[in-house]
C-alpha cells in the first residue's frame, strides 16, 4: 500500500497532475476572457463524457488510437529517437488494413486478425524506412518522419481512389463482415457506441511495451543504443540495426492504431483532405505520460476526455470546440516547462523534504 | 595556521556544512585563503571539494556555517552575488557558446552598449587589453569552436577577469590539457598572482600542488583534515592525508615471465577521422604474462590503434591475430568473444551507459550469454547477483546495484568497468588511459589489478599519455610516433628524457619498424 501512495506522491506523478490543473486554469481564464462561464463549461464537458453510456463508450473509442500513437512516440523516444511520424504510420495502417478487409476473402476472425496484422506491419515498415534512412544515410528522423506523413496521406488517397473507391464515391466499400473488430454485444450495452477489440489490444500493447523494453534482450539493446550509442557500439551491439528495429516497433504501434480505427470503428476509409491528427496528439500523450506505458494510457485518457467532451462544452456553455485546444496546449506547455510547475509545487515539496528528514 | 594573520585573509569559510539526500558532502569545513596566494584544495574524487567551491560561488546554499570575504560576513545566494564580491570560477566543463567569438563569449551578459546595439569594437579592445595584461594571448575575434581546449580555458579565465574577479577558483583545470598547455597554464597562474589576484585550485594531482601552490587544504570525506604550507610538506605526506593511509607510488611487481605471443599486429594501416593515414604500418607483439606499455603524445595514432584492435575502425592493410585467430576487421562482438577485453579511453562515452543501473552496465557486453538470456528474455535475478558479486569483489562504492552509473564518482565508475572487463577472463586486456582523472588511491588500485592480470598469465596492453604510469607499470615500452612504433625499450634501461625524445620523433630507429 505504501508503494501505491509512493507512486502518487512521487514527483513524476505530481508534476503532470499539477500541470493539468494549471492547464485547466489557463483554459478557464481564456473562457472568462471570451465571456463564457468556465465552471459551467467544465461541468458540461464532464457531463458529456460521463452523462450517458453512449457518450462514455464513444470517449473510450476516442481514447484508443491515442494510446496506440502515444506508445509509438514513447517507444521511439525510449530508444533515443523522435518519432514525429506516428501520424503517417497510422494512416498507412488504416489503408493497408482496409485493403485487406475489402479485398481478401477469409473466414471470420482470421480475416480480422490478418487485416489487423497487415495494418500493423505496414505501419511498422513505414517507420522502419525512416530508421533505415537514418542508419544508412544519416538523415535525421524528425525531418524524414514529418515528410513521410504527407507522403502517407497522398499515397493512401491514391490507393483508395485507384483500387478501393467505387466510381463517383468519396469512400471505400465497407470491409467484409469477417474482418470487423467491433464487439457487437458490448456496443449494444453502450447504446451502439462503437466499441471494438482495439481498446483491449491497445492496453495489451502497453504491457508489451513494458515487457519488450525492460524484460527482453532486444529491449536491453534498444535502450542501451538510445541512451549511449557509442558505448553500445563498443559493447558489440549493432547500432544501425537497432535504430531500424526501434522505428519498426514504434511504427507497428501506430499502424495497429490505424488498423483498429478502420476495422473497429468506421469499417471503411474515406478519401482524406487532411491528416487525422492522432499521431500528433500522440506526441503530446507521450510527453504527458513521461514516455512510460502506464503514463501513456493515462495521458490518452485525459486527451480523449478533453477532445470528446469539448462538444459538450459547446452545447452546455456555448464555448467553441476549438477552445479545448487552448486547454490542451496549456497542459502540454506546463508539462514541458516542468520547471514552472516545480515553482508552484515548491512549498509542498519542501514540506515533504522536511518531514523526510 | 598561526602564520595567517587576520588582515590578509580574503576568503574564510567557517564550519560549512552541506547535506545532500543520503550524504553529508561538507561536514563543518574550515578554509582560510590569504590574499595573493595560490591555495590548493586537495581531496579524492567525491571528497567534497567541488561542493565547497560551489557553495563559495553561490551555486549551493550551505545548511550551516559562515563565509567571510575580506573579513565581512556575506550571504552568497547566487553566482551573480559571487561575481559582485569579486569571485570568479573556471569550471572543469567550459560554459561557452561554440559558434560565438571569444569576445562575444566574454561579454555575454555584460555587454558594453552603444545606443541600442552592442559596442563589439570596444569589447574586443577591452578583451585584448586584459589578455595582454595577463599574458593570455587570446585572439578576441576567433570563434570558440575553432580554438584549442587550452585556449578555451583561457577564455574562461578572461571571462572572470572581465567581470572584475579578484578571487579565481579553478576546478581541476589541468584534467583536459596537454603537458605543454599545463605548463602554460601554470605560467598564467603566476602572472595572475603577480597582478594581485588570489587563486583557489581544486585538484587531486600532487605534482601540480608542489609546482604552483603556496598552501594546501586537504579534505577527506567531507571533513577538513589539515592546512599546510607547501614549502613544508612533500607528496607522500599529502597523499597519506588525502587518502587516509600510506600510499605506495611505486607499483609492486615481480619480474615478468613472458610466454607465448597473444596479440600479434603486423604492418597495420588505417585512416584517421580526418581522412589521413593515422596508422602507417604498425607492428607489435604482446606476450602472455607481460604488460606492454605504449608511450606517445596524444594524437599519434593511439586511439586509432585501439579502435582497429577492438573492431570499431576498419584497417586498410596488415593483419591482427589474437592467438592463432585472425581478428582483422572483424565485428566488435566477435573480437570481444574471442578473448579481448578493453578498458576504453573515454569511460563516459564508450565505457558505460550512464543512465543504466550498475547491474545493467555490468552485463553490457555479456547480456546475451546463456547465463543471463533465457530465450530472448533477460534473467534479471542472474544479472543482479552477477553485479553484486563483481561490485563486492572490486570494491566499487555504490549505494546499490540499482543506482545509475552516472551517480558514481569517476574512480568507482572506472573500477566497475575494470571489474566487468577482467571478469570476462580475456586473453588480452587493453587498458587505455585507465587512470585518467583519478586520484592516487584509485590509481594504485587499478595498477595493482593490471599487474595481477599479468601475473595470471594474461597479456596486457597499456596505452597512456602519463610517462610515470608507463614507466612504473610496463614490462616493455613501445613508443608510438605518427602512426608507427619508433622503438621498443626496457623501462629499467630508459628514463623520461630518452622516452620524451623518442615520443617527439627525434630518436627514430631506421625504417621506423619495431626493434626488440
Amino acid at each position: 500500500m505504501n508503494k501505491v501512495i509512493g507512486i502518487f506522491t512521487k514527483d513524476s506523478f505530481l508534476v503532470p497532475l499539477v500541470a493539468i490543473l494549471l492547464g485547466l486554469i489557463c483554459g478557464a481564464i481564456a473562457m472568462l476572457a471570451g465571456g463564457f462561464d468556465p465552471i459551467l463549461a467544465y461541468q458540461s464537458l464532464l457531463e458529456k463524457v460521463f452523462g450517458d453510456v453512449y457518450n462514455f463508450g464513444e470517449t473510450i473509442r476516442q481514447i484508443t488510437p491515442l494510446i496506440f500513437t502515444g506508445l509509438s512516440v514513447a517507444f521511439a523516444f525510449r530508444t533515443g529517437l523522435f518519432n514525429i511520424g506516428a501520424e503517417g504510420q497510422l494512416v498507412i495502417g488504416m489503408i493497408a488494413s482496409v485493403y485487406a478487409g475489402v479485398v481478401f476473402d477469409l473466414p471470420p476472425g482470421i480475416h480480422a486478425v490478418v487485416a489487423l496484422l497487415i495494418g500493423g506491419i505496414a505501419g511498422g515498415l513505414w517507420g522502419a524506412f525512416v530508421g533505415w534512412l537514418k542508419a544508412t544515410r544519416g538523415v535525421h528522423e524528425v525531418i524524414t518522419s514529418i515528410m513521410m506523413n504527407w507522403i502517407a496521406l497522398y499515397f493512401a488517397n491514391w490507393v483508395l481512389q485507384t483500387f478501393l473507391v467505387p466510381e463517383g464515391q468519396q469512400r471505400s466499400e465497407n470491409i467484409k463482415d469477417s474482418a470487423v473488430l467491433t464487439i457487437g454485444w458490448l456496443s449494444q450495452m453502450f447504446d451502439s457506441a462503437r466499441l471494438h477489440w482495439g481498446t483491449a489490444i491497445a492496453l495489451l500493447g502497453a504491457v508489451a511495451f513494458f515487457v519488450i523494453l525492460w524484460k527482453t534482450k532486444t529491449g536491453f539493446e534498444l535502450r542501451a543504443v538510445g541512451l549511449n550509442p557509442h558505448a553500445s557500439e563498443y559493447a558489440g551491439m549493432n547500432v544501425n540495426r537497432n535504430v531500424v528495429k526501434a522505428m519498426f516497433i514504434g511504427g507497428l504501434f501506430a499502424g495497429l492504431g490505424g488498423a483498429c480505427e478502420v476495422l473497429g470503428v468506421f469499417h471503411y476509409q474515406a478519401v482524406m483532405a487532411a491528416l487525422p491528427g492522432y499521431g500528433f496528439d500522440g506526441i503530446a500523450v507521450a510527453l504527458i505520460g513521461g514516455n512510460t506505458p502506464f503514463g501513456v494510457v493515462l495521458g490518452a485518457i485525459l486527451f480523449g476526455i478533453l477532445t470528446f467532451g469539448a462538444t459538450g462544452m459547446k452545447f452546455g456553455a456555448g464555448v467553441p470546440v476549438e477552445l479545448i485546444r487552448v486547454v490542451i496546449a496549456s497542459v502540454i506547455f506546463f508539462v514541458a516547462a516542468h520547471g514552472i510547475v516545480r515553482l508552484f509545487l515548491k512549498p509542498v515539496l519542501n514540506r515533504k523534504k522536511k518531514e523526510a528528514v | 595556521m598561526n602564520h595567517l594573520t587576520q588582515e590578509n585573509i580574503v576568503v574564510e569559510m567557517r564550519g560549512i556544512t552541506k547535506r545532500f539526500p543520503g550524504i553529508i558532502a561538507n561536514d563543518n569545513i574550515q578554509l582560510k585563503v590569504k590574499k595573493g596566494e595560490i591555495h590548493a584544495l586537495l581531496g579524492e574524487n567525491g571528497a567534497g571539494k567541488s561542493t565547497l567551491m560551489n557553495v563559495l560561488f553561490g551555486l549551493y546554499q550551505p545548511e550551516e556555517g559562515d563565509i567571510l570575504i575580506n573579513g565581512q560576513k556575506v550571504n552568497i545566494t547566487s553566482p551573480n552575488v559571487a561575481n559582485e564580491l569579486g569571485i570568479g570560477m573556471v569550471h572543469q566543463h567550459f560554459m561557452l557558446v561554440e559558434p560565438f567569438t571569444v569576445t562575444e563569449n566574454i561579454v555575454l551578459g555584460k555587454e558594453p552598449k552603444k545606443g541600442m546595439s552592442i559596442d563589439i569594437a570596444k569589447a574586443a579592445k577591452d578583451v585584448e587589453n586584459l589578455s595582454k595584461q595577463y599574458g593570455l594571448m587570446v585572439d578576441p575575434h576567433a570563434k570558440i569552436e575553432d580554438i584549442s581546449v587550452g585556449m578555451q580555458q583561457r577564455v574562461e579565465i578572461l571571462k572572470t577577469l572581465y567581470r572584475g574577479a579578484e578571487i579565481i577558483i579553478f576546478d581541476e583545470p589541468t584534467a583536459v590539457l596537454t603537458p605543454q598547455e599545463i605548463h602554460e597554464l601554470i605560467e598564467i597562474m603566476h602572472n595572475l598572482v603577480k597582478e594581485g589576484k588570489t587563486i583557489i585550485l581544486i585538484t587531486h594531482k600532487l605534482k601540480e600542488i608542489m609546482a604552483v601552490c603556496d598552501s594546501v587544504t586537504i579534505i577527506r570525506r567531507g571533513k577538513t583534515i589539515d592546512t599546510l604550507s607547501v614549502a613544508n610538506t612533500n607528496p607522500d605526506e599529502l597523499a597519506a592525508k588525502m587518502v587516509g593511509r600510506e600510499v605506495n607510488f611505486h607499483v609492486e611487481k615481480t619480474e615478468a615471465k613472458p610466454k607465448e605471443v597473444i596479440l600479434s599486429v603486423q604492418n597495420v594501416t588505417a585512416m584517421g577521422n580526418r581522412g589521413v593515414n593515422a596508422l602507417k604500418g604498425i607492428s607489435l607483439d604482446v606476450r602472455a604474462g607481460e604488460i606492454l606499455g605504449i608511450a606517445g603524445v596524444d594524437g599519434n595514432g593511439q586511439s586509432e590503434l585501439i579502435e582497429v584492435l577492438t573492431g570499431l575502425r576498419k584497417s586498410q592493410g596488415g593483419t591482427i591475430k589474437l592467438r592463432d585467430k585472425d581478428i582483422t576487421n572483424k565485428l566488435p562482438r566477435e573480437i570481444s568473444e574471442s578473448g579481448l577485453s578493453n578498458i576504453p579511453e573515454d569511460r563516459h562515452k564508450r565505457g558505460l551507459v550512464l543512465d543504466f543501473t550498475m547491474s545493467e552496465n555490468m552485463v553490457l557486453e555479456t547480456y546475451f550469454h546463456k547465463e543471463f538470456n533465457k530465450g530472448g528474455f533477460l534473467d534479471y535475478n542472474a544479472i543482479e547477483s552477477h553485479a553484486a558479486k563483481l561490485i563486492q569483489e572490486f570494491d566499487v562504492r555504490t549505494p546499490s546495484i540499482h543506482t545509475p552509473a552516472r551517480a558514481l564518482s569517476g574512480g568507482n565508475q572506472q573500477k566497475a568497468i575494470i571489474a566487468r572487463e577482467v571478469h570476462k577472463d580475456p586473453e588480452l586486456l587493453i587498458a587505455a588511459q585507465p587512470t585518467r582523472g583519478l586520484d592516487v588511491g584509485a590509481i594504485e588500485f587499478i595498477h595493482k589489478r593490471l599487474v595481477e592480470q599479468r601475473d595470471k598469465g594474461k597479456a596486457v596492453l597499456l596505452v597512456s599519455f602519463e610517462l610515470d604510469e608507463i614507466l612504473n607499470v610496463s614490462d616493455r615500452i613501445a613508443v608510438i610516433y605518427e602512426g608507427q612504433i619508433v622503438g621498443i625499450v626496457d623501462p629499467k634501461q630508459t628514463n623520461e628524457q630518452e622516452l620524451g625524445l623518442m615520443m617527439a620523433g627525434s630518436k627514430r630507429t631506421q625504417g621506423g619498424t619495431s626493434v626488440e
